[in-house]
């Protein structure tokens, strides 16, 4: 999902598996030493899903950081909230996630110090989802991507309306009533478009679906990406964002049916 | 050679507890025509007294722009406000590019405050010369702001700096219970009132020496709407020379004054243009509210 045009000498399979280990060589011209880019995920986050109902905002992202293949991290959380009306949902690198945790938690920080004195509302969703695309912009241009895709999620005080925007390591901007990265926007995309304009057209001028409609979507799509999506696990969070706040659910998990794979041999443990 | 031993150093306190490069910093200020500024809770206004340095030399602009939502008004050292008010152009542009968001104007005052705060106390350097009232919009509506050489930026509701400021001072001090429910004419009506008590007995206000700069929703009946895009948008703007007209006369109308001002002694030959086309001499003279005047947007000038 997050491939690059290989070179020969890649570190890096064509099934996006084990990154091989590799010592960086004849990178060291740098007067002092050789300059750290980030120039391949290492620990991983899978789809995030986006999608806008009639009172807010919804995003949904399940709880695996893979290493490579390998199902590492199974409790993490990729859903983060930015003060009381924005939250991230992100994919990709999950050390550069951890960074950028940090860099905006420092700066909403910063934020609501200086709102102590002159009570200015703080940041809204679009000031944030605007520093992201800058800051995505502006470190691929040095050759040094954050290496993540981000959905924006949250609810505009002053404009009374929700707000839904991707960003992504390449600086590559949009928005959507419905939003997925990653295998989620080939596999979960179409049923959220699906469903989306089912009851608001395709003009999205109908009416949006309700908080429960949305959130059975969600979780249907989170099920289809389970089943096709070999770096998900069938553990997810969803959160909600409306005129009161951001909402986090517990983890959850859909319902499975494995019936048809018992006469299927590669399906699982062979007991001849 | 100096007035006393705790002159030379600008970071050494004398035994009184005073840093005398400060004051003299603040004493700048107060050589520095007037400036005024109040707010009410729909508008900011900036009035200024610009001066000239003779009879030939252009009058020297007090009013600078800093963005659509923020302006100041200086007195003291021009060449330290043009210092200053870039720094705050540049924070105002940062704001926008990195956050698409108007910087609030509290913390635009705050930034440039910090950075005269940092000339009070490091060796070797000096206090800027200037102080400035700024003007500005943000989400929590209109604001009015002092910034001193001291470091300190302080809200108002109306406040004055520059030369005889105190008489604008008591002005604003007997009437600013009614700014806040003003209407954009009342409140710049005021504000030339106090500022016309700044000035020397035997002078007056006058198209060439007043310059006023105006935040928040335009007044078609004041203003050159034809000739300002962001008096249209409610932004940041300046009127002066022809532009101020309007503003003058209908504050020499709420004092029952004579609008066109006060004639002096030679400006007899009057009757005769009134004798020539009445209608005609009276119609250009009273120009109807939105006439043509060559009133600017804003003032870019550096």
């Amino acid at each position: 999902m997050w491939k690059q045009p290989a070179p020969a000498n890649s570190s890096f399979n064509d099934y996006n598996t084990f990154p091989l280990p590799q010592t960086q060589r004849g990178q060291s011209s740098h007067a002092h030493g050789p300059v750290g880019h980030t120039q391949q995920p290492l620990v991983t986050g899978t789809s995030v899903l986006g999608l806008k109902f009639d009172k807010g905002v919804m995003i949904a992202a399940d709880n695996l950081a893979s290493y490579g293949s390998l199902a590492r991290f199974r409790d993490i959380q990729r859903l983060h909230p930015l003060g009381k009306h924005t939250l991230l949902g992100v994919a990709g690198d999950m050390s550069d996630f951890q960074w950028l945790k940090k860099e905006l938690d420092a700066l909403l920080r910063e934020e609501d110090a200086l709102a102590l004195s002159d009570s200015h509302p703080s940041l809204s969703p679009k000031n944030i989802y605007e520093l992201l695309s800058n800051l995505f912009y502006a470190r691929r241009s040095k050759m040094n991507p954050v290496w993540n895709a981000v959905l924006v999620g949250g609810w505009d005080k002053v404009k009374e309306e929700s707000f839904l925007a991707y960003v992504d390591l390449l600086g590559t901007t949009y928005t959507a009533p419905t939003l997925a990265t990653g295998f989620g926007a080939h596999l979960a995309q179409p049923l959220l478009r699906e469903a989306f304009e089912a009851k608001a057209g395709i003009n999205g001028d109908g009416p949006l679906l309700t908080q429960e409609e949305a959130e059975k979507v969600l979780d249907d799509s989170m099920k289809v990406l389970f089943y096709r999506d070999a770096r998900s696990i069938n553990k997810y969070q969803i959160a909600t964002i409306t005129a009161e706040g951001v909402s986090i659910s517990d983890s959850k998990s859909s319902d499975t049916y494995w019936k048809f794979a018992e006469g299927l041999r590669g399906y699982g443990a062979q007991t001849q | 050679m100096f007035r006393n031993s705790y002159d030379s150093d600008n970071t050494t306190f004398s035994p009184q507890g005073k840093l005398f490069q400060v004051e003299y910093a603040l004493e700048a200020v107060k050589q520095g025509s007037a400036a005024i500024g109040l707010r009410s809770k729909t508008h900011a206004v900036l009035l200024t007294l610009k001066r000239s340095t003779g009879e030939l030399a252009t009058y020297q602009k007090k009013l600078i722009r800093i963005d659509d939502h923020v302006g100041v008004a200086i007195a003291g050292l021009t060449s330290d406000a043009r210092v200053l008010s870039n720094f705050m152009r540049q924070q105002a542009m940062r704001s926008r590019m990195t956050y698409g968001r108007a910087i609030p104007v509290g913390r635009i005052v705050q930034s440039i405050a910090d950075r005269a705060q940092t000339n009070t106390q490091e060796y070797g350097k000096r206090p800027y010369g200037v102080g400035f009232l700024v003007i500005g919009q943000d989400e929590t509506g209109p604001h009015l702001y002092e910034f001193s050489p001291s470091g300190t930026a302080f809200e108002y509701y109306a406040h004055s700096i520059g030369a005889r400021s105190q008489s604008a001072k008591t002005y604003l001090e007997t009437n600013f219970a009614s700014f806040e429910n003003a209407t954009l004419a009342e409140l710049i009506n005021h504000g030339l009132s106090a500022l016309h008590d700044t000035l020397q007995q035997d002078k007056h206000l006058s198209l060439a020496n007043t310059s006023i700069a105006i935040i928040g929703p335009s007044d078609g009946e004041i203003e050159d709407l034809n000739h300002s895009s962001a008096a249209k948008r409610g932004n940041f703007r300046v009127w002066e020379n022809d532009g101020v007209n309007n503003l003058l006369r209908a504050w020499r109308r709420s004092r029952g004054e004579n609008e066109d001002g006060p004639q002096e002694e030679e400006d007899k030959p009057k009757p005769e243009a009134e004798a020539e086309t009445a209608q005609s001499a009276e119609g250009s003279e009273q120009a109807p509210p939105g006439a043509p005047a060559a009133g600017e947007d804003v003032t870019m000038e550096e």
